[in-house]
């Protein structure tokens, strides 16, 4: 089968567009994309949405008619956190398969401020207290209270992560925000979930990210080889049954799975990445992740992030855009995003936040919410 | 204590019997062992299919993880416990433990917990109570 080559990819600033509907903003990232690779919506077979908080709602035929209803097919996704980069695989999976050569993919999301979710059931009954907590800071401080339960893992080991992140957001002007936060602010900020403060959580915020992708032949018919970026892997998963289904979703052995095939795919081991853009959507995840996807054994998070070796300049820099943490997360968009960062490495092309010698590069999206489940998707990228 | 008649379950799983004590009602599967909350025709775990039986949950476990939740949904009354607890005999459930002081330092992974069952104060739109299980320490009901 045929690689897949991303030839055009970009993001507008996260942040908070109120005047803005989903459209206009998938549309606008759509241009971008689009204009970074010198092509337009005529010379696309395809478009792949994702979009999770209107995901009834045609995101990706809206978006057409803000840039232009060539009448191509148009694929509408959700999946969690996982939306944007399952768009993204299903239009690498048409290319593979040899249905189309270029194709369009957008990731894009508006949120509301605040803690996700509601509180009231149908029935008028309201879960949240009495059946624990369903909010997502909740439920991934229970994730890193388990891997602490197993590790002896500190609540200030989790708060590095929020140190890290938010100081490698301040070389990224797209991030929505960009200061240094010392340790001892982050964890003196408003405690929401124990171990996550406020500065341990991901932002919510509007945003969105756009990429084409092309087929070998199509990259080398349009002379595009030269800035392409091609994917080595395109791996999804979803969680897998585990003896605490009912009371906390996975996020580890999807994750972990996920990986495992990733890694096969491109014929790699983690020693070959030399970036990371993981799922911080909370500190304690990013933690469990440095496990999951290999960058240390068992048990070794706590000490990884200790060392710096995952900071701008260390062994294995992961999340240098900021993460989650500091763009914020809008959900839709989020995975392609992340692919957006890791192809502007490759490209030499990141800055004051470029990773020097960025060969390889891998993208990590895991979502899932209490009693439903989790999607994982890993994708490698190779400069081409 | 609440009219159990007029009670409503706040999870489907929690069930009343004849006598109007409340108990979680599960299924476990005859091919692999796994437990679940709840009625299921095919098993989660393993895809068998009509091998899981009905059983009462047990009523004793044990803390596995939680996280003290500060910040919620407006009008939920915070810090409370939002715990993950690991039932003898299989099964996991999410839930409320009741009885602890909001400190890390004084949750005990692995402490023993037991169901107990409360009302919630909350009603329905008919005024009906909805009661639910929570978690509570061992150690301090005896």
């Amino acid at each position: 089968m045929s690689d897949v080559y991303i030839v055009g990819i970009d993001m507008i600033p996260f942040g908070r567009y109120p005047q803005c509907t989903v459209a206009g903003l998938g549309a606008e990232a759509a241009l971008l994309a689009l204009d970074d690779v010198g092509l337009t919506i005529r010379d696309m077979q395809a478009l792949y949405c994702g979009n999770l908080l209107e995901a009834h709602l045609m995101v990706g035929q809206r978006i057409l008619r803000e840039i232009g209803q060539t009448g191509i097919a148009v694929v509408n996704t959700a999946n969690a956190c996982a939306t944007g980069a399952t768009a993204f695989r299903e239009g690498l999976i048409a290319i593979k398969a040899g249905m189309y050569d270029l194709v369009l993919v957008v990731g894009v999301e508006q949120m509301g401020k605040g803690l996700l979710g509601g509180a009231k059931r149908s029935d008028g009954f309201v879960e949240e207290g009495v059946l624990g907590s369903s909010t997502m800071p909740s439920m991934f401080a229970q994730v890193g209270i388990e891997h602490s339960r197993k590790y002896g893992t500190s609540f200030e080991q989790f708060a590095r992560v929020a140190v890290k992140n938010h100081h490698h957001s301040t070389m990224n002007p797209k991030a929505m925000s960009r200061r240094e936060t010392p340790l001892e602010e982050v964890m003196a900020a408003e405690m929401i979930s124990y171990p996550n403060t406020k500065l341990m959580c991901s932002i919510n915020v509007d945003g969105a990210a756009a990429a084409v992708i092309a087929s070998e032949s199509a990259t080398r018919r349009l002379g595009l080889m030269d800035r392409a970026v091609r994917v080595r892997a395109s791996e999804l998963t979803s969680g897998p049954y585990t003896p605490h289904e009912f009371a906390l979703p996975d996020f580890n052995l999807v994750t972990q799975n996920c990986a495992r095939l990733a890694y096969d795919a491109a014929g790699m081991s983690i020693d070959d990445v030399d970036l990371i853009e993981l799922h911080d959507c909370f500190a304690t995840a990013e933690l469990v992740h440095y496990e999951n996807l290999g960058l240390c054994a068992a048990g070794e998070a706590g000490r990884l992030i200790d060392s710096g070796e995952t900071a701008l300049g260390g062994r294995i820099p992961v999340n240098v855009s900021g993460g989650l943490l500091s763009k914020g997360h809008p959900l839709g968009a989020t995975g392609i995003a992340n692919l957006y960062e890791i192809a502007t490495h490759l490209r030499t092309a990141a800055e004051r936040r470029q990773v020097e010698g960025a060969r390889i590069g891998m993208t990590h999206v895991v979502g899932g919410t209490p009693d439903r489940g989790s999607a994982c998707v890993i994708h490698i990228l190779e400069k081409a | 204590m609440t009219d159990e008649a007029s009670a409503l379950p706040a999870v489907p799983f929690l069930r009343f019997d004849d006598a109007g004590g409340a108990y979680l009602q599960g299924s476990r599967c005859a091919n692999c062992g796994a437990v679940a909350p709840g009625d299921r025709v095919v098993c989660n775990a393993c895809g068998a299919r009509g091998r899981t039986e009905s059983i009462r949950l047990c009523e004793q476990g044990n803390l596995y993880s939680y996280t003290i939740v500060y910040r919620s949904f407006p009008g939920v009354r915070t810090p409370f416990i939002a715990a993950v607890v690991e039932l003898e005999g299989g099964g996991a459930l999410k839930g409320t433990l009741l009885g602890v002081p909001t400190d890390p330092a004084k949750l005990r992974f692995g402490m023993p917990v037991k169901i107990v069952y409360r009302g919630t104060g909350q009603t329905s739109a008919e005024g009906r109570p909805f009661v639910s299980y929570y978690f509570a320490p061992v150690e301090a009901l005896q």
